[in-house]
């Protein structure tokens, strides 16, 4: 007997999506308000692991063709260089720099060499938790 | 407030203990998990409770919680997510390999 | 960095070339490459020679670790000079000679024996270039490990492993030792720095820690330098290829604990137990190496003895010599500092004779195929050249005239007879002793020379018993024993050469405060003294010495002679035995194998050593216990906490894998919770989030995991389960508790007043938490998502390489 998953599949992709919005939106709040890389990191994860969990791996991977140890790997590269950053001003390793500008659009905003170091642990803690999960998930022996 | 939770940590801390201590090695990792959550509720709870606002200068309060231990907290909890996550695996493999998860059948030989 | 600087790195920046050499030039022996450098550096050495004047010190400071107070000083004054020049020079040509000594075969890891040599050089000057104590201490290990590499260059036999092991063991306890003594000079001086040291020698001289870091220092310097009874490392260490016996266990590297007996002169001189400790272990060296070379019937251990033997005589030469420090009076003084004369001068002798000596035996067992002087004879008409370089060299060793041996066992004879006229450290009781035991040691020091002489040289020549047929070596492997021979014929001629380029030098540095403000002192070397005591000595030395070769025939079968090996390997052998036993023994108490078990030392020890330390300091405090105010608990918070306990409580006792996951879940989240209400809204956050994806983890390895079973224990292991774990919890409480009561009374600040002043104006951001992890801490960060997907890398590695049980990974 087939098993109709419709509403299920149909709340998932909604939830999802919105958790994913929102997992945007802490990530950037980070710096003045609870969120950051780790937070929105995990809620990335969580996300995603929803639509693993509800679909299939198979489906899924179709959808988002990730490869989560380069995720890793990038994420690590991004934080690091981050971090050799402060050397070109002659400063120790990554010291943090940030400056207000008035950009069209979004008015006066604070930019952060803090935010591409977030990514980077955005990046790593996505791709830790969903590699950790799938490698065990897909495991068959 | 703080003795109550370092009460609270004291059972963890115990139980936890406990769990490490037997035979299986689920409950270790279990137990693993417990002292974990232990340690970063003795932390917090150190640091002082209820002082003043959350770590946050939006607030425009007159005090505000220590962010350090917070910080740091932050940190172990993610790392014990990663070290739990692999102990995880580590069991699973050594169950597939060994077909059991009594730590004292998987003692190695004697002569090594 | 100055040149001199870059003199000590050299040979090590050289080592890094070598093996590419070794590849790439493959029919050139990587010898020639090598020989370029101690070349280079010896003559750029000699223009620090002093000619016509004193000797200025040359001092040199690159800082290493300068909150330490550890600096790379270099410090070039005459006592520096004279064993860089020994170490380059003689480098040089033990170079030249390895060329021809160990052929450029196939698999002959020609490499490695090159970059342990360069490694050895490097480290040799590191240690005598150096004026910071802790500088000094990591080369002097240094060369200790260069040593045991080369020992064991041919690690396929087992002596070779033997010998190499028991010379890092024993070198490197006195090394270590020696560590502790430069930190107690340290905690005396507050300084790393010699020359500092030397400054303030008067003051630290009551200090309750001179005696202790003297006799450790001496410990490291006796091991080195192969002092009784520390001395058996050394026979063993011949196993090593010839030229590094010449080198290495011979001109330098043992000289080293006499450098830093010297170079500690002007420190602990000048009292009676260094004295007492360098002359009594000095003479007891020089008289057990003497007599025990006697009864060797290899040629190479014959001068392994020699060599501990002549060890002994430069110590104890430097302990007679440092009664000068104790007087002030300059005629007096100039009486005892002829016996630190003598020091540097044999010193030098030694290295010379001894040097061609090891040479000529490596030619001797590179021609013929042994060493053993049952089996050899007969050598002089076949080997003429090699004949004539022993000849010169033994004759030097055994302290005949014109050779430059008979000018410094003549001082060190002196040295003796002046010393007994002392009148300090009640010398005037066994005083008699020195030229008695001198002369005994001299007398056999003659006999060994004459029976390596003798039966290599003369009498039958039996090419039965050899393994090749023996014949003249080629010219390149006796250019270095010529070399060496031709400066004991000229420093035995010419003594004065050396008198004040490199003796008086090296005196000044050994005996800085002796002489007034440009004086020097007095050198003038020469054989002819008149009739005096020292020649009926020697007269004395050669009558008996012959005696006694004559008289070897008889004693030949006693169990003296027959018994080769030194009577105190059996200490070291069962010692080093009796270690290894009774570590497998602690260690197969403790390694049970059972994790429970490892887990149960680590926390009960844990429990004693925070508690022991809790009651020692009296930071025990009960006092937070009454603050407790049951009022200020929420109703929402004693609910939070009570479930969490109760949920906890009951961990233990669950049967089904579900249950659990979703126990430990309800714990997780309730601790967010009470982050919620402790005002941690990241913690909060993060604790859900990864209690989420934890749920997720937890039930897909437990779906592969079997049940939790029930457990059966007996009462005794639940019982100390039960004790341990309780004292766990006990003892994190009532810390909590005191450190709660210590937060209330001692009003120290918290350091996060910075992290709230300066999150804006420095990070530009309000949330704190995330400004101290990506700003303030952002290498902690960095270095925790590096842990993180060190983790990932384990889980993918571990489940997709899937390591079999019985594979050692």
């Amino acid at each position: 007997m087939k098993t109709n998953f419709l509403m299920l599949h149909t709340i998932t992709r909604i939830v999802a999506f919105i958790i994913l919005s929102f997992s945007v939106f802490l990530f950037f709040a980070g710096h003045n308000n609870p969120g950051g890389g780790f937070i929105g990191g995990l809620m990335t994860a969580s996300a995603l692991l929803l639509l693993y969990v509800s679909f299939d791996l198979k489906t899924i991977k179709r959808v988002i063709p990730f490869n989560y140890s380069t995720m890793i790997a990038v994420g690590l590269l991004i934080a690091i260089a981050t971090g050799l950053n402060s050397f070109l001003f002659g400063d120790p390793f990554l010291t943090q720099y940030f400056e207000y500008y008035d950009l069209p659009v979004l008015g006066e905003t604070e930019l952060t060499t803090a935010l591409p170091f977030d990514l980077g642990i955005y990046l790593v803690v996505v791709g830790v938790a969903l590699l950790t999960i799938l490698t065990i998930a897909e495991d068959d022996a | 407030m703080e003795i109550l939770m370092i009460i609270t940590v004291g059972v963890l801390v115990s139980v936890a203990t406990y769990m490490i201590l037997t035979k299986s090695l689920l409950r270790v990792v279990l137990g693993i998990m417990l002292l974990s959550h232990g340690a970063h509720l003795l932390l917090l709870t150190l640091s002082g409770l209820g002082e003043g606002a959350p770590p946050l200068l939006g607030e425009q309060a007159e005090a505000y919680s220590d962010p350090l231990p917070q910080a740091l907290i932050l940190t172990a909890i993610v790392i014990s997510f990663g070290v739990t996550a692999f102990l995880l695996v580590l069991a699973y493999r050594t169950y597939k390999e060994h077909k059991t998860d009594d730590l004292d059948e998987l003692r190695g030989s004697a002569d090594e | 960095m100055s040149t001199l600087h870059y003199l000590v790195l050299a040979p090590f920046i050289m080592a890094i070339f070598v093996p590419f050499f070794y590849k790439w030039f493959r029919n050139i022996h990587t010898g020639w490459f090598v020989l370029i450098l101690p070349t280079v550096l010896f003559v750029y050495l000699l223009q620090y020679l002093p000619v016509g004047g004193p000797m200025e010190p040359l001092q040199l400071t690159v800082p290493w670790v300068p909150s330490l107070g550890i600096n790379f000083t270099v410090y070039l004054d005459g006592l520096s000079l004279l064993f860089a020049l020994l170490i380059t020079g003689i480098g040089a040509l033990v170079v030249l000679y390895s060329i021809y000594y160990i052929a450029n075969k196939k698999d002959e890891p020609l490499n490695n024996f090159y970059v342990y040599l360069l490694m050895f050089m490097g480290a040799m000057l590191g240690v005598v270039l150096s004026d910071n104590l802790i500088v000094i201490y990591v080369f002097w290990e240094l060369t200790s490990l260069a040593s045991s590499l080369l020992i064991a260059y041919w690690f396929h036999k087992e002596k070779s492993r033997y010998g190499a092991q028991k010379s890092m063991f024993i070198t490197v306890t006195g090394g270590f030792s020696m560590l502790a003594g430069f930190s107690l000079l340290y905690v005396m001086t507050n300084t790393f720095s010699i020359q500092e040291i030397i400054a303030q020698a008067g003051t630290i001289i009551n200090d309750p820690l001179f005696i202790p870091a003297m006799l450790l220092i001496l410990l490291g310097a006796f091991t080195k330098s192969a002092q009784f009874p520390f001395h058996i490392w050394l026979p063993d260490a011949m196993e090593a290829p010839t030229p590094v016996s010449a080198y290495l266990h011979s001109a330098t590297m043992v000289k080293a604990g006499i450098y830093l007996v010297a170079r500690l002169t002007p420190v602990f001189g000048g009292t009676a137990q260094w004295f007492w400790l360098l002359t009594i272990f000095g003479l007891v060296t020089l008289v057990w190496g003497s007599v025990s070379a006697i009864r060797q019937k290899d040629l190479k251990a014959i001068l392994a003895f020699s060599t501990i033997s002549q060890l002994g005589l430069i110590m104890s030469l430097l302990g007679l010599g440092s009664a000068a420090v104790h007087y002030d009076v300059a005629e007096v003084d100039m009486l005892y500092a002829t016996a630190v004369m003598a020091a540097v001068f044999h010193l030098v002798n030694h290295a010379t004779f001894k040097g061609s000596l090891f040479m000529v035996v490596g030619i001797v067992d590179h021609e013929t195929g042994t060493r053993d002087i049952r089996n050899l004879g007969g050598l002089m008409t076949i080997m003429p050249i090699t004949f004539t370089i022993s000849l010169i060299g033994l004759a030097s060793m055994a302290g005949l005239p014109p050779f430059n041996g008979f000018l410094s066992k003549e001082m060190f004879f002196t040295g003796t007879l002046n010393a007994t006229t002392l009148d300090i450290f009640n010398v005037s009781t066994w005083g008699f002793l020195f030229p008695v035991l001198a002369w005994v040691a001299s007398v056999f020091t003659f006999a060994y020379c004459m029976i390596m002489f003798f039966r290599t040289f003369t009498g039958k020549y039996q090419p039965e018993k050899l393994k090749k047929e023996a014949h003249e070596a080629p010219v390149g492997m006796l250019i270095s024993p010529i070399v060496l021979a031709s400066l004991v014929v000229i420093f035995g001629l010419f003594p004065n050469l050396l008198g004040y380029t490199i003796i008086e030098p090296a005196m000044q540095s050994i005996l800085p405060n002796l002489l007034g403000e440009g004086d020097r002192f007095y050198v003038n070397i020469y054989h002819w003294h008149g009739l005096n005591p020292e020649l009926f000595m020697t007269i004395g030395v050669v009558l008996f010495g012959m005696l006694v070769v004559l008289n070897l025939k008889r004693w030949q079968e006693t169990t003296f002679f027959l018994k080769e090996r030194d009577p105190l390997n059996r200490v070291y052998d069962s010692g080093l035995d009796g270690l290894i036993t009774g570590s497998q023994r602690v260690t197969n108490f403790q390694m049970t194998g059972l994790l429970r078990d490892y887990f149960a030392f680590m926390m009960v020890f844990m429990i004693f050593l925070v508690g022991w330390t809790f009651i020692q300091f009296d930071a025990l405090s009960f006092e937070s216990l009454a603050m407790f105010d049951a009022g200020e608990v929420t109703p929402f918070l004693w609910i939070i906490t009570l479930v969490l306990i109760a949920a906890t409580v009951t961990m233990p006792f669950i049967q089904q894998r579900i249950t659990g996951i979703i126990v430990v879940g309800v714990i997780g989240f309730l601790i967010a919770l009470l982050f919620v209400v402790f005002r941690a809204p990241d913690l909060a956050l993060t604790q859900l989030l990864v209690e989420t994806v934890m749920v997720v983890l937890l039930l897909l390895a437990f779906y592969h995991l079997p049940e939790l079973r029930k457990e059966k224990f007996t009462p005794r292991f639940r019982f100390t389960n039960l004790v341990i774990s309780v004292g766990m919890g006990l003892m994190v409480t009532i810390i909590a508790f005191s450190v709660h009561a210590l937060r209330q009374t001692s009003g120290f600040d918290p350091i996060s007043d910075f992290f709230v002043e300066a999150s804006v104006p420095l990070a530009g951001g309000y949330n704190m938490v995330n400004v101290i992890l990506v700003d303030f801490r952002g290498l902690d960060t960095l270095l925790e998502v590096l842990v993180l997907a060190i983790a990932a890398l384990g889980v993918v590695t571990l489940i997709k390489h899937k390591f079999k049980g019985g594979e050692d990974v």
